[in-house]
């Protein structure tokens, strides 16, 4: 979860990650961001997003995004 | 059948009787038989393509459905046996295989679009290439396009896709597939629903609601009021200005841009109010297709406010699956290492965002001007973009001034004349003639003659203008009261209220409604497009 935080965190450093609940509904996350996210946690967690799971859900939170990263790599 | 036609309202009075008077669960088939036979107006041979897309998607999402189960049985039967690498290495081809399966659905289906839709343009632009080198060409062949043809293909092969993400289940009566297909208040315009916000309402038993049916009528009524007596209205003075663009250049091209943001507004926004109305009536709702459209204060905002339907189908369908494609991952991770991590993710969503804008240009119409458009307005986000640090550096520098109300008006209006003004290439249809155009504006030209009485010289009388203004003004404040809370819920509690507004509105749309020589009451903008 640290690495997460702080890959958001290199992205938007003015927002706490740790709290903060509706990154994309609040517009803190655009399209931008998102691609560059994918890109990271290919590289750092080994995973990689599909497209269908691209959705508010899935980014809405650092925890959701956690727990989105963790099921992939279940599968 | 259009909508603005008597037999429509015949049709639709038909239509809810038969709805509510249907036993529970067959209400579905009526509805089903309504959207067929309100299709069948539109021509029987369009029946063929609605159906084919039908057949070829329940047979598509059904062998998706049944690779899926073979997968997930597969893996669940050897968890024990596989290691997480082996297992992830079999979803990636199970996966690959069930790519195949959809790429059958897609190809047939858009490629039947493409060949009604786009088959002229391309020989068009075959002649002009064989023209260059003294060629005769060929002959532009006159094909059917069958109505909604644009809409329901990309409603269905999003149901397809979602099929293939496994975010829904495929629906196993092809009937019930139809009715989703075919749903008649969206073959017109739109909006393009999602199955999994609106297969299973369609097909549920919805009993009268008072409140429900109230609010559909309402809400058609409302559409009426802005199709009828604002849009139909303004639609003279535009056709005046478009049979001689020539002649109105310089300052009437404002005019137009400004008259024919407020025609497609009202044209557009009132066809899914009609739309929405109808659904709401029997109890199911569609998703919004706008919200507040011309409040925004970017470009981005914008195309999150207008259309939105169709603005979300491109980015979960084209934009995000192309940003996150092998290629473009292995583009951002070598970019990455050299220019770093923003200036890559920058370059692919740049890259995905020209071929979404290319294919969203292409979808309004079949003409380089739709693709310039798409263009445009790609290349306006895209430096908007680019220019996020410079603007915030102005907003940290002069921060009570951005925080100002009228700062806020200021960007509000230049985003609705900045899309006004790309948005004006639909109106000219030629590339050319648009940009030369777009230069006369500088030099203000017929400024004086408009304000001294040439906008009266428009097919418009004073008393069309006055009725257009107040039309505009009713919009303005129901749409300013309505952001703060449902204007139909605070009129519920005062019924005598609420009946007495929208008689004024009936009134308003039987005698300040644009009809007779020289209104066309019959056709919506997007409806006719596509």
């Amino acid at each position: 979860m640290e690495k997460l935080i702080r890959i958001l965190t290199e992205l938007h450093p003015d927002v706490d990650f740790a709290t903060a609940q509706d990154l994309i509904d609040d517009g803190v996350l655009d399209s931008l961001d998102i691609v560059s996210l994918v890109s990271q946690i290919d590289s750092e967690f080994d995973v990689t997003i599909p497209a269908e799971e691209i959705v508010p859900e899935n980014f809405n939170s650092a925890k959701a995004l956690f727990d989105l990263i963790t099921r992939l790599d279940e599968e | 059948m259009q909508f603005t036609s008597y037999s429509f309202i015949a049709f639709l009075a038909i239509l809810f009787a038969a709805y509510f008077l249907s036993p529970k669960r067959w209400q579905w088939v009526t509805l089903l038989v309504g959207s067929y036979v309100f299709y069948a107006f539109a021509g029987l041979d369009c029946l063929v393509f609605i159906l084919f897309t039908t057949l070829s998607s329940y047979v598509i999402s059904r062998l998706m459905e049944s690779a899926l189960k073979r997968e997930n049985d597969y893996v669940a039967a050897n968890r024990d046996a596989m290691s997480k690498e082996e297992r992830k290495a079999y979803r990636a081809r199970a996966k690959k295989k069930r790519f195949h399966i959809l790429l059958w659905g897609l190809v047939l289906n858009f490629g039947i679009l493409a060949v009604l839709k786009y088959t002229g343009f391309a020989v068009y632009n075959i002649n002009s290439v064989v023209s260059l080198f003294g060629g005769k060409g060929f002959s532009i062949p006159s094909l059917l396009l069958p109505m909604g043809i644009s809409f329901y293909t990309f409603q269905t092969m999003g149901y397809l896709i979602d099929v293939y993400r496994a975010k829904v289940t495929p629906e196993r009566n092809i009937a019930k597939l139809a009715l989703f297909v075919s749903f008649f208040p969206q073959l017109v315009q739109g909006p393009i629903s999602r199955f999994g916000d609106l297969g299973a309402q369609l097909t549920a038993p919805h009993k009268f609601n008072g409140k429900t049916f109230t609010f559909g009528l309402q809400r058609i009524l409302w559409g009426y009021f802005k199709k009828l007596v604002i849009a139909d209205r303004v639609l003279t003075a535009m056709t005046t200005m478009l049979d001689d663009p020539a002649g109105y250049d310089g300052a009437y091209v404002l005019l137009l841009i400004i008259v024919y943001s407020i025609q497609i507004y009202a044209d557009f926004t009132g066809g899914i109010d009609i739309t929405i109305g109808i659904a709401e009536a029997m109890g199911i709702k569609l998703t919004e297709n706008f919200d507040h459209p011309f409040s925004s204060k970017s470009t981005k905002e914008y195309w999150r406010r207008w259309h939105i339907t169709m603005g979300s189908w491109f980015r979960d369908y084209i934009f995000m699956p192309i940003s996150v494609t092998r290629p473009m991952m292995k583009l951002n991770k070598a970019m990455a290492g050299k220019f770093g991590r923003v200036a890559a993710s920058k370059t692919v969503a740049y890259i995905a965002s020209g071929v979404t804008w290319f294919v969203t240009g292409l979808w309004h119409g079949a003409a380089w001007n739709f693709i310039v458009w798409g263009m445009l307005n790609c290349l306006v986000i895209i430096v908007s973009e680019a220019l996020e640090p410079a603007y915030k550096k102005f907003h940290d520098r002069f921060p009570k001034l951005t925080a100002s109300a009228v700062y806020g008006k200021f960007m509000s209006v230049r985003t609705f004349l900045l899309m006004g003004v790309i948005r004006s290439l639909d109106c000219y249809g030629d590339v050319g003639l648009t940009f030369r155009l777009w230069g006369s504006m500088l030099t203000f030209k017929g400024f004086g003659a408009i304000v001294t009485g040439g906008i009266f010289d428009l097919g418009l009388t004073a008393a069309d203008w006055l009725i257009v203004l107040c039309g505009i003004a009713v919009v303005y404040f129901v749409s300013r009261a309505s952001a703060r809370a449902s204007v139909r819920e605070r009129l519920y509690d005062r019924p005598i209220m609420s009946a007495a507004l929208c008689g004024l509105m009936f009134i308003a749309i039987i005698m300040l409604g644009a009809y007779g020589f020289g209104y066309d009451a019959s056709g919506f903008i997007y409806g006719d497009r596509f």
